[in-house]
């Protein structure tokens, strides 16, 4: 049984995430850890790193391959396993649905790359939630900037006020039961429709 | 809408996606009382992972992956079952325009002849050999699929081994293209539309096709967890019926522009719906300007296409043997036989008044021409169901078969 420090290799195209992840890893004592963005060549990366765990992200279209690099084990002189399969239905439920994966050298703990492999999930599930919000924040303000629009094309086409165009813009869409920001959009794709009536 | 069973699925950007992508975009699934959700994914090994933990019921999948599945050969393998096929042939095999070169200089005719362009690159092969150049690589998309298969059973009837004089990698369907392009693989063989796609982006021509190796051939299944398959049983009835209907839809030549139109849609294959025509119509572009037809190049529903022939799932545990993926058993044998469910097919289709076939094996091969069959129903046409060498598939002799296969690369 292995006993020393673990090299780790974290395969992921997303080099944000992978930084997240491999930072984590540091974090937890962890010194010898490669990040591979590209696995063009991987069969020699791993030849040479002999690494313990792989961590890699569900999503990577080149997992069929490595799976299959793995299990000739040519390439890479040991037999490496899926971790989910000696793993618990929990771990490998919450491994998939944070998308990610890790593949392991025979006779490795199990704790030992357990703890690397929920650190993992953590670290995903953290990482999709920062990503949601950043994609929140920038509809958002998407959102902000169309019903300054449509504001502008009422208070010109109607002479209204900017309080009078904005509650107008509340008052239909609350009739309608939809978004105010939709509302906005119809304002603004229909106004471009029509012609000239929009300030540039 | 309420009352309505939901169901996942998994899909791989491929044609052959073909009969999910109708049942759900032309209201077969609602029709019957089914939600089908879509979930597209990048790799195999997604589709499996996801199906084992549950967050898909059903999925596309390549035709050996449940018999591998049943038989251990995978990670995370689930007790996977098919009662379904997704259609026949729609393979093909792709080359650098480089080694299409060295092929044409060794007689390669250009008509997709399976014999004649295989000798052609066994000659290839030969002469790199006598040269001290490396040997050719080719891609495959999975170990366990029917491009693996079918192209070690094509080089190999022709004279190549494949375990010795060339190199099969493995490379996702939508990578192909650019890995041949780059110069990292010589060939590959994969579904439509990434034959297609090398030809129109210049990277390479297609050399031999799928339905001239194995006429009538297997490719994708429906995968079903038997777990799922257990607990709502009538939403599987209801699914196969939908798929059915599907099918005949996707096999019906007047809806040939609206389909590819559907599958080259961002949410599904994301690619130019041109792509998509060469195979729908059997019109294969091989080359620019160049165009082959290719009589039954894609059957989603003609010749029982969707029907799940235990021969077929036995001719690929075959080829696990054949190439030491699998140990010969009797046990691994039931496995791979046990793993198609024609009994679930007939069980679901049987209201629908449709032809389905009355046997659960054929012997492939058999049929030379299109034939007329036994068949409960309306009546119902099969083959020719051919190998391209004239070998003959006697599902109650998988072993006998397997030994000839082997002594056959040994002697020559």
């Amino acid at each position: 049984m292995r006993a020393g420090p673990l090299t780790i290799l974290v395969i992921d195209e997303n080099r944000l995430r992978a930084s997240v992840i491999e930072a984590g890893l540091r974090e937890a004592g962890h010194e010898a850890v490669t990040v591979i963005y590209d696995v063009t060549g991987i069969a020699v990366r791993i030849a040479e790193l002999r690494p313990d765990v792989i961590v890699i992200d569900l999503e990577n279209p080149n997992r069929d391959m490595l799976e299959n690099m793995f299990q000739l084990s040519r390439a890479v002189n040991r037999p490496i396993a899926m971790f989910v399969d000696r793993a618990d239905s929990a771990s490998i439920e919450a491994a998939v649905e944070a998308g990610v994966s890790a593949y392991v050298v025979d006779g490795l703990k199990k704790e030992r790359v357990k703890a690397i492999l929920d650190m993992a999930i953590v670290r995903f599930n953290a990482f999709s939630r920062m990503a949601r919000e950043l994609e929140e924040a920038r509809t958002e303000l998407e959102n902000r900037k169309l019903v300054e629009r449509a504001k502008g094309i009422l208070m010109t086409s109607r002479g209204l006020s900017e309080a009078d165009a904005y509650s107008l813009l509340r008052k239909t869409a609350m009739n309608q039961n939809r978004k105010i920001s939709e509302i906005a959009q119809s304002l603004v794709t229909a106004a471009a429709l029509l012609g000239p009536g929009e300030p540039s | 809408m309420t009352g309505m069973s939901r169901i996942s699925a998994g899909f791989l950007p491929l044609l052959d996606s073909a009969v999910l992508v109708a049942a759900r975009e032309c209201g077969f699934a609602e029709e019957e009382g089914l939600e089908l959700r879509l979930v597209r994914e990048n790799s195999w090994a997604s589709i499996r992972d996801r199906l084992a933990v549950g967050h898909f019921d059903v999925a596309q999948m390549l035709a050996p992956m449940p018999i591998a599945c049943n038989l251990g050969l995978t990670p995370l393998a689930t007790e996977t079952i098919v009662p379904m096929a997704l259609g026949l042939g729609g393979n093909a095999v792709t080359v650098s325009l480089d080694l299409w070169r060295s092929m044409e200089d060794k007689g390669a005719p250009g008509d997709l002849d399976p014999l004649a362009t295989g000798k052609a690159l066994a000659a290839v092969v030969a002469s790199r050999r006598q040269n001290g150049r490396k040997d050719l690589r080719f891609g495959v998309v999975h170990p366990h699929s029917g491009h693996n298969y079918e192209l070690r059973f094509w080089l190999a009837a022709c004279g190549i081994d494949p375990e010795r004089d060339i190199e099969i990698v493995i490379v996702p369907p939508s990578l192909m293209a650019d890995a041949l392009a780059a110069g990292r693989i010589d060939g590959y063989c994969v579904g439509e539309p990434w034959n297609t796609a090398a030809v129109a982006k210049g990277a390479g021509c297609i050399v031999t096709v799928k339905a001239a190796i194995w006429k009538s051939s297997p490719e994708k299944v429906l995968g079903v967890a038997a777990a799922w398959a257990e607990w709502d049983p009538e939403a599987l009835i209801g699914l196969l019926r939908a798929l059915y209907r599907a099918a005949e839809w996707c096999g019906d030549a007047s809806n040939r522009d609206e389909l590819a139109r559907l599958l080259a849609g961002p949410a599904y294959v994301d690619c130019p719906a041109e792509w998509l025509a060469p195979a729908l119509s059997g019109r294969i572009g091989v080359a620019p300007g160049h165009i082959v037809p290719v009589a039954d190049f894609f059957l989603p529903h003609a010749k029982a296409a969707t029907f799940p022939w235990k021969s077929h799932a036995l001719w690929f545990y075959s080829q696990m043997v054949r190439w030491d993926q699998v140990d010969a058993s009797i046990r691994n044998e039931e496995v791979a036989r046990s793993t198609y469910r024609p009994d679930l097919y007939r069980a679901a289709l049987r209201g629908l008044g449709v032809a389905l076939p009355g046997a659960n094996a054929k012997v492939e091969g058999a049929l030379t021409r299109a034939t007329p069959v036994g068949s409960a129903g309306a009546s119902l046409v099969l083959g020719p169901d051919g190998f391209f060498n004239g070998e003959i598939f006697d599902p109650d002799k998988v072993a006998d078969y397997v030994r000839a296969q082997q002594d056959g690369l040994r002697r020559r």
